[in-house]
């Protein structure tokens, strides 16, 4: 089962968003969060903190979720954690693209607090 | 206007509000908009669809209904509009854009959404992407509450609706 304790990264550039995943992970008992508005954000924060598991948008300005998965999986010190894709995509060749890219899950919008915590039952216990 | 094009607005509609905010929207009959471009509601999130054909969404609210979307959204009280009720009209329309999208896919058409911009004040201009006719699903979330949404697709004939 995953960690409650683990740090857990959410990004997306609507901060309405951003604060219904934290009221979700707050509810299934995960506090320990920070939040990024952007891929480049997310990026710096990253480079800076030990985060255990990221849960990004698709679509940002600047960096989007793709990216941001992609630039993950290149970089040594970032490539192994975990990531749960929020989309309201789900046209078949987009998810193909993020599975490639390396994504461990995706959620499509709009989605309830017990579809969050299965998806991240899923990526922790996989 | 194909009736394929409106049904998945309308549940897309329900089932943001009913997963994300908790509310239950009561769905009124839909009607055409007369030629004015003024708004029904106090704050509107507009969404432009390309694809299959060309056209866009407006989700407009009253300043109640929106107030009560937002606070069972937050799961706290908001009493005016503000920068995040103006946020969570955008994330709302989006969300809501994705969806019907989803449910258009299933029916053999594809659409991108682009990304959504909000209006505000009493009776403001919502400018839609084409000049086709403008259907308009009316909903009340509360006694008081209500909003609209619309849709316009380019090349639908007023006649077919």
């Amino acid at each position: 089962m995953p960690n409650k304790n683990m740090k857990i990264l959410t990004v997306d550039d609507f901060a309405t968003m951003r604060r219904i995943i934290r009221n979700m992970l707050r509810q299934l008992g995960y506090n320990n969060i920070l939040e990024a508005d952007d891929g480049v954000s997310a990026l710096a924060l990253l480079q800076r903190e030990k985060i255990d598991f990221v849960i990004s948008d698709w679509n940002m300005p600047n960096m989007n979720g793709l990216e941001l998965l992609q630039t993950m999986r290149a970089d040594e010190h970032l490539k192994t954690i975990p990531v749960l894709m929020v989309t309201a995509e789900t046209l078949k060749e987009n998810i193909l693209e993020a599975v490639k890219a390396g994504v461990n899950n995706y959620v499509v919008k709009p989605f309830t607090a017990e579809t969050l915590r299965d998806k991240i039952n899923a990526i922790f216990s996989a | 206007m194909n009736v394929e094009f409106i049904n998945p607005f309308l549940q897309a509609t329900v089932n943001v509000l009913q997963t994300m905010a908790f509310t239950q929207p009561q769905v009124g009959q839909p009607f055409l908009k007369s030629k004015t471009t003024l708004s029904q509601g106090d704050i509107t999130g507009v969404v432009g669809l390309t694809g299959d054909i060309h056209g866009s969404l407006a989700v407009s609210f009253s300043e109640a209904a929106i107030l009560q979307v937002v606070s069972n959204m937050f799961g706290e009280v908001c009493k005016e509009i503000n920068a995040e009720v103006r946020d969570a009209v955008g994330e709302i329309s989006n969300m809501i854009c994705g969806d019907a999208r989803r449910l258009l896919a299933e029916q053999g058409y594809q659409f991108q959404g682009a990304i959504p911009t909000v209006i505000e004040g009493k009776h403001h201009k919502i400018c839609h992407a084409c000049p086709g006719p403008i259907l308009l699903i009316p909903f009340t979330v509360s006694e008081t509450g209500t909003f609209f949404v619309e849709v316009c697709f380019e090349g639908c004939d007023r006649r077919a609706v």
